[in-house]
């Protein structure tokens, strides 16, 4: 038994000694510690968190998700994670998860809008669901049904969602949070290159020499890929530059070479001074070859208005004389009345000149268009005349505290670094220039500047419009959950588009809804309306995500309608719902996510659900199972915005092999087609994994129908995503065949001959462009094919309405700097700046139940410079009221640490359902884009 | 009715004094209530009025601390004040151990164990003053306020206060050691506290007065004294309590039914 | 009378030899006692604690402090706590000190265990010259130090930049990713342990230790050339005298010391 120190000493070099000699010693450990490694399970997953996908590992132990891993194999992250990634395995069980459906009744247990929340069987939840979805039909027609749905559906759900929602119930009243989050930088890629998201790819990180952040806290937000831009740094320190232009100093700052503060909004000056010193001063620098060749030049309305209510419309009227409207307070209407009319002032005065209108002028506003004309070279070069240095510095010099001097000096230096031959410049931005009330026009003058020098869709540089979320790229855009869109950049409002989805989805012609506008922010001043009386929350929180959201609960709460929401944890939009389902968790079911640089990713059941939660896919796959052709193709009379009646498709229906009695279910999910996509547990992607929606699963949920759910008896979510890649493949969306991502680490689309496309455009890469290039010697060819045919006319308006067609050209345009609704005064005297921070996930429903993120950031606070604090009284740590014009939250002050604003502006995050800071922000959007602006409203602070 | 106010009078005064003293730290503490904050060992008044413990700023002397203004002053005013009323007035009216010791020797009472054969006083009450020189000498040397580290009152105190922890178990240890082991063991043999304000109660002005002439010798007085000693002249002469180890806790004085003791003001013309 | 007197005399002689060394006994356990409970080093205290043995020495006990934090941070030692019993601490995994610009908790005590001078800069209450503790990070447990994209700790502190700067490093394993690594700097860090609190390791990986725990010193007898400031340690230079194992003898005696080993 005596086993000295030196003993052990000889034996341990006697082993390593044969480890060294390549010998196996085998001893009891190891035949043990493989046999606890047989007890779990590794598998690939995408993270569940921002657009930046990175690649992780789970591993399942009895059923539960117990670790996670960086996947070293992903691309994106080889095995790093940020901390937001390194708790995914914590993330689906906290103690209030939602295991049951929940619904508000009365003592007799009957549906009371004002009754407590008590736990129901999923069919006495859908019979409540079918009930109310035919009140809504029959009261507003398929308008009257509303989705809020997301960026974080999985590829399979948004289809499933959209699928229904538009071919089912004929309603374009979905739309995803993802609104909120890209809808700008989607108007820009459709009006600049005709089809929608990035040229680039992060390869480009690795290859530039300039990273400039436009109004992006990368570093927080951007983890992974911020820990990219600062290796590249640390690569060529000398070389490599990094700009952060930013309205308040944060972590993105640090390892910034040159820090620009600016003045909400004016980053639109900014970009077109730097348009400006290489039209006027550089000219040299303009690659002409280039754009002569690949870049027309174009302009569109500048009284677009700001995307808020406008007068007539049910909620603001009648017009009081105290100035107050509807459901609005006279304080409200202050920036609700500039949507249709306002005065020209002295800031934008200048750079609105060009377009025909001068300080203290009024502009009459229209409602937000997408329309625009091409004009000439000379017209944008005068566009751009009024953003000469001194102006731009005087209008856009964000802290007060710096002298003018120095300001100039960095926007010079930023010019310079753009302007430079041979450098590389890549240009980053997600939230800053998205959220903005002229977000469409930023997103399009950041590739002016790429494009004038020639530095986009080439490796190394471009404009790249980081997302936020996983899948705001891979569900919201690509599979289109949008209002507007169908699958694939097909449009809702165009005949051929809705023929094509009709065909694939075989369905009656005409059965498509033509009317698309329907956006969330529209969907939430619908149900204020009273037009929706039945909304459906998604994936995501649209009561807390949305400004101005008193107005949105209280037409919730109080008005008559239904609003469901699934959910894993009990957030605000399930607390002011009627209805409550659990859902499944992201690795709870198949899915996929497609990130911010077309990366599609794909992963399998890791386990089943807690409780009797189900997955999206499955809660709308069994709402298909209650209706009808009958019930819901007859004809509709024109409702809300639609002005024309949808016909009656049942004939054609039936003559289509229809009955009227066939459900929706057996004809958009259960249909030939999917039937063909097989369970098999001999197939290899699908050998020793769940299924919950094809088999059913070993916890007998007892399903819609009140009998146990055995499962739909074949693969729907490799059915989903394949007939959802049919519509992209052969157009320049191509993904690659559902099994191959089971293989990889994610591909790029579009995957051509299984090879994914790292730069768009660009010839030598991607092979749409080779194609549309054909027969010329051109190293570009922008080939997409929205709005490539446009009339002529120059700054103030269409001159020549003959459209001409725009080939493979890109367009550059003259957009100026204008004012938001909303600016600092003398009583509300501060800018409001909302966003996130790097230890929360959005609302905070899942993170906010990881107690070591919950400890490291238990609350949202206030971040304000130390003087301003001062002057109005407040302390370090101590409490003061946010209060604008739609009402006030309270919050601890912060005048110091991560986020360091300039005197005049307070940044406060927006995860914490306790600080609701949205109850302070403005419901201003971009007009053409429909995103809503969180970044900037007046408020007043002062001690609580 | 009368008759239990009568014979409780000071009993339930005193009971009101040291617990509204410790709900007003309480409040202090919990609430942010201004009227006294701190502890037994030094507190604040008013936010204003600073008082301290003189013998723990004693102990902080031979420690060889550096005593600040406020702690001198804080001490000087309780020792004033205490020099007033009574020294040892501290130990029945303020400090909360005489609640537990008082029980304890009701309890002795009760259950008569003083009439057990064999048991006797095996302890001196002397023994306080040796402990009072003790801390002082173990202050010297450890470098610190020696019975503030151990010291049964202040943990009961600030227990109440900040956070008991453990701190009852000094409060049954003292309960037990009372009942069973010694006769009024803690308040009247051991506490250096109550040795110091002992000394202090030497100048006291307040003082129990025997009235010899109304005495009928019952002895119920002595019977209730946590210091019986002090009580020597009962039914002998017509004397004032000197000793300065009476607490003022004016027992005596309500068990007496034949109104031989009562309340005096020590004249400085007399003696 | 006279046997009598002497007996009497030996009974006081006796009576008095037993209360000593009673005394001495009960004075011995009593040191015992005292002597365990302040060994434990590991203590944090408010801001402008005096040195240990002083704010021992010092501290009157009252929690005045206490009640003077806003944030519940500080606590007074309670029995069972194991630590110097009545005196305030705080446990920055449960409360960090948010180091309150006003420092209330300093101006109230009444006995200077909590020194306004030390937390002062001319003549103004300054809690970025507090020196509570020093915040110490374990590299082996620090995701940041594996790659994960952590820094929660430097953006949890109240003077990040100073106290806690990040240090970049190249990653060579995924050959296109950033070490972004907490970096504590002794001469800004004043303990506050926000660091600690904020950590989202199971245990922390920064924890914060009382200052004398934590650091190290170069002695006096080596000025870095590099830096000016430096020279002011030479301030506290003493005339140098080393003894080794091999120098404890007298020169001469060494040399006398035969030639047995040598030869």
């Amino acid at each position: 038994m005596s086993f000295s120190r030196r003993d052990f000493l000889k034996s341990s070099a006697a082993a390593s000694a044969a480890a060294a000699m390549g010998m196996v010693v085998p001893t009891g450990l190891q035949a043990a510690a493989k046999e606890a490694e047989s007890g779990w399970r590794w598998d690939k997953a995408a993270c569940r968190f921002c657009g930046t996908g990175c690649g992780i590992m789970m591993a399942t132990k009895n059923g539960k998700i117990v670790a996670v891993k960086g996947d070293p194999a992903a691309p994106v992250n080889r095995g790093l994670n940020c901390i937001k990634g390194y708790f995914n395995a914590k993330i689906m069980y906290g103690a209030d998860r939602l295991t049951q459906p929940l619904l508000r009744v009365n003592a007799k247990g009957e549906f009371d809008k004002h009754g407590n929340f008590a736990p129901v069987s999923w069919k006495r939840a859908y019979d409540e669901m079918e009930k109310h979805i035919r009140i809504a039909l029959k009261a507003s027609g398929p308008e009257g049904v509303g989705v809020f749905a997301s960026g974080q559906h999985t590829i399979m759900e948004g289809y499933a969602a959209q699928k229904m929602m538009k071919a089912g119930f004929r309603s374009n009243a979905i739309d995803p949070n993802a609104r909120h989050c890209m809808a700008s930088a989607v108007v820009g890629f459709y009006q600049t290159f005709g089809i929608d998201e990035p040229s680039g790819c992060y390869d480009d990180i690795e290859l530039t020499d300039t990273v400039v952040s436009w109004g992006s806290n990368m570093a927080e937000m951007h983890p992974i890929l911020w820990s990219r831009v600062t290796d590249r740094k640390l690569t060529h320190p000398d070389r490599v530059k990094i700009v952060s232009i930013q309205t308040y100093t944060h972590r993105t700052s640090d390892l910034a070479d040159i820090e620009i503060i600016f003045t909400p909004n004016t980053d639109l000056a900014l970009w077109n001074y730097v348009a400006r010193e290489i039209v006027y001063n550089h000219p040299e620098a303009i690659d002409w070859d280039f754009v002569k060749k690949h870049i027309i030049f174009a302009t569109g309305p500048v009284n677009i208005g700001y995307g808020l209510r406008r007068a007539g419309e049910k909620s603001i009227t009648p017009v009081r004389t105290d100035g107050s409207a509807g459901k609005y307070s006279a304080k409200e209407m202050i920036a609700i009345n500039k949507e249709m009319n306002k005065k020209v002032s002295t800031t934008e005065g200048p750079a609105l000149e060009p377009y025909g209108y001068k300080a203290g002028d009024t502009m009459h506003n229209t409602a937000g268009t997408l329309d625009h004309w091409e004009i000439s070279f000379e017209e944008y070069k005068r566009s751009l005349a009024p953003y000469t240095l001194d102006y731009v510095a005087k209008i856009a010099k964000g802290n007060p505290d710096e002298s003018i001097d120095a300001f100039k000096k960095k926007l010079q230096a930023l010019a310079a670094l753009y302007i430079e031959k041979d450098r590389k410049v890549v240009s980053f931005w997600t939230m800053g220039m998205n959220q903005h009330t002229r977000g469409s026009w930023d997103n399009t003058l950041a590739y002016n500047v790429h494009f004038l020098l020639n530095k986009q869709a080439k490796p190394g540089s471009g404009a790249f419009s980081l997302t936020g979320q996983p899948s705001a790229c891979g569900t919201a855009r690509e599979v289109g959950v949008f209002t507007h869109r169908l699958p694939a950049d097909l449009m809702v409002a165009n005949p051929a588009h809705r023929k094509i989805a009709e065909k694939k989805w075989m369905i009656p012609e005409d059965t498509l809804n033509g009317v698309g506008v329907q956006d969330i922010m529209r969907i939430h001043r619908d149900i204020e309306d009273g037009l929706i009386k039945f909304a459906w929350v998604n994936v995501c929180n649209p009561y807390q995500d949305t400004a101005s959201a008193t107005h949105w609960i209280k037409a919730a709460r109080e008005m008559d309608n239904f609003i469901v929401t699934s959910d894993g944890y009990p957030g605000i939009s399930a607390k002011v719902s009627d209805l409550i389902l659990p859902a499944a968790m992201i690795y709870e079911k198949w899915g996929a996510y497609g990130n911010a640089e077309r990366r599609t990713q794909h992963w399998r059941q890791q386990v089943l659900p807690v409780g009797d939660a189900m997955s999206d896919t499955w809660q709308w796959v069994e709402l298909s199972k209650r209706f009808t052709v009958k019930d819901l193709w007859g004809a509709y009379a024109p409702s809300g915005p639609r002005k024309t009646a949808l016909p009656d498709v049942i004939a054609k229906a039936k003559a289509m092999g229809y009955s009227e009695n066939t459900t929706m279910y057996e004809i958009l999910f259960a249909n030939k087609i999917a039937k063909s996509y097989k369970l098999d547990q001999k197939d290899p992607i699908q050998k020793g994994y769940d299924n919950s929606e094809g088999y059913g699963d070993k916890r007998n949920v007892v399903g819609t129908d009140g009998k146990v759910f055995g499962g739909y008896g074949f693969f729907i979510q490799k059915y989903l995503f394949e007939e959802y890649a049919s519509f992209g493949r052969g157009h320049g969306h191509d993904l690659a065949p559902f099994d191959v991502y089971h293989k990889v680490r994610g591909l790029k689309w579009p995957v051509v001959d299984g090879k994914e496309t790292p730069w768009r455009f660009n010839v030598k890469y991607d092979p749409y462009a080779a194609k549309a290039a054909k027969g010329t010697n051109n190293e570009f060819a922008f080939y997409g094919m929205i709005a490539k045919e446009l009339p002529h006319g120059d700054l103030s308006g269409i001159k020549d309405k003959t459209k001409k067609a725009l080939t493979n050209k890109a367009k550059i345009f003259a957009r100026p700097y204008m004012d938001p609704p909303e600016m600092p005064d003398a009583e509300y005297d501060t800018w409001l700046c909302t966003g996130r921070v790097l230890e929360h996930w959005h609302s905070g429903t899942m993170t906010m139940r990881v107690p070591e993120l919950y400890r490291a950031v238990p609350e949202a606070l206030c971040y304000m410079h130390p003087k301003d604090a001062k002057d109005k009284g407040l302390t370090q740590g101590g409490l003061c009221w946010i209060e604008s014009r739609r009402g006030k939250v309270k919050a601890r002050v912060e005048t110091r640490g991560r986020n360091r604003p300039s005197r005049g502006l307070v940044f406060v995050p927006w995860f914490d359902e306790r600080v609701f800071i949205n109850k302070v922000t403005l419901d201003q959007a971009c007009p053409m884009s429909k995103q809503v602006d969180h970044k900037k409203c007046a408020v007043k602070i002062y001690k609580a | 009715m009368a008759k239990l106010w009568n014979n409780y009078r000071y009993l339930i005064l005193r009971r009101i004094v040291q617990i509204s003293l410790l709900v007003l730290y309480f409040g202090g503490n919990a609430w942010g209530w201004k009227i006294l904050r701190g502890d037994l060992s030094a507190s604040k008044m008013f936010n204003m009025i600073p008082m301290s413990d003189p013998y723990a700023v004693l102990q902080m002397l031979a420690a060889g601390a550096v005593i600040s203004a406020d702690l001198l002053l804080g001490a000087a005013i309780a020792t004033l004040f205490y020099m007033l009323i009574g020294g040892r007035a501290f130990c029945s009216w303020v400090c909360p151990i005489n609640m537990v010791t008082d029980a304890a020797s009701y309890a002795r009472r009760v259950l008569q164990i003083d009439n057990i054969k064999g048991t006797r006083q095996p302890a001196s009450r002397n023994i306080r003053y040796w402990v009072l020189i003790l801390s002082l000498v173990v202050s010297a040397i450890m470098g610190l306020a020696a019975f503030e580290f151990i010291s049964p009152i202040s943990m009961v105190v600030r227990g109440l206060v900040f956070g008991l922890g453990f701190g009852w178990a000094a409060v049954v240890v003292i309960f037990l050691f009372d009942l069973l082991v010694l006769k009024n063991g803690w308040c009247g043999h051991v506490c250096p506290l109550g040795g110091f304000y002992s000394l202090i109660g030497k100048f006291s002005f307040i003082r129990v007065h025997h009235n010899e002439a109304n005495c009928t010798a019952c002895m119920k007085c002595k019977v209730v004294c946590p210091e019986s000693q002090v009580l020597y002249m009962v039914g002998k002469e017509s004397l004032p309590v000197l000793s300065g180890e009476c607490t003022n806790c004016a027992r005596c004085i309500e068990v007496c039914d034949d109104d031989a003791l009562g309340f005096s003001i020590k004249s400085l013309i007399k003696k | 009378m006279e046997k009598e007197q002497g007996s009497d005399r030996r009974k006081f002689i006796l009576d008095m030899a037993r209360g000593v060394g009673i005394a001495a006994l009960g004075g011995f356990v009593w040191s015992a006692f005292i002597d365990e409970a302040k060994a434990s080093q590991l203590l944090l205290r408010p801001p402008g604690a005096l040195k240990e043995n002083d704010f021992l020495r010092t501290c009157i006990k009252c929690g005045l402090c206490v009640e003077a934090c806003p944030y519940d941070t500080l606590m007074l030692a309670r029995p069972g706590d194991h630590r110097p019993l009545g005196t305030p601490f705080f446990l920055p995994r449960d409360v960090p000190c948010y180091m309150c610009p006003d420092i209330p908790c300093v101006p109230v005590c009444p006995s200077g265990a909590l020194d306004k001078k030390s937390v002062s800069t001319e003549g103004h209450l300054n809690i970025k010259s507090a020196q509570m503790g020093l915040a110490v990070v374990d590299q082996e447990s620090c995701i940041a130090f594996w790659g994960i994209q952590c820094d929660a700790c430097y953006r949890a502190c109240p003077i990040l930049g100073e106290a806690i700067t990040i240090e970049y490093s190249k990653n060579e394993r995924t050959g296109k990713h950033a070490f972004m690594v907490p970096i504590v700097h002794s001469g800004a860090c004043t303990g506050c342990g926000l660091c600690e609190h904020a950590c989202v390791t199971q245990k922390a990986s920064i924890h914060i230790l009382p200052r004398e725990v934590a650091m190290g010193k170069a002695g006096n007898h080596y000025i870095k050339g590099w830096d000016k400031k430096d020279e002011k340690r030479l301030e506290n230079a003493k005339e140098i005298k080393t003894t080794t194992e091999i120098s404890k003898k007298s020169a001469v005696d060494s040399l006398n010391s035969g030639m047995k080993d040598l030869y």
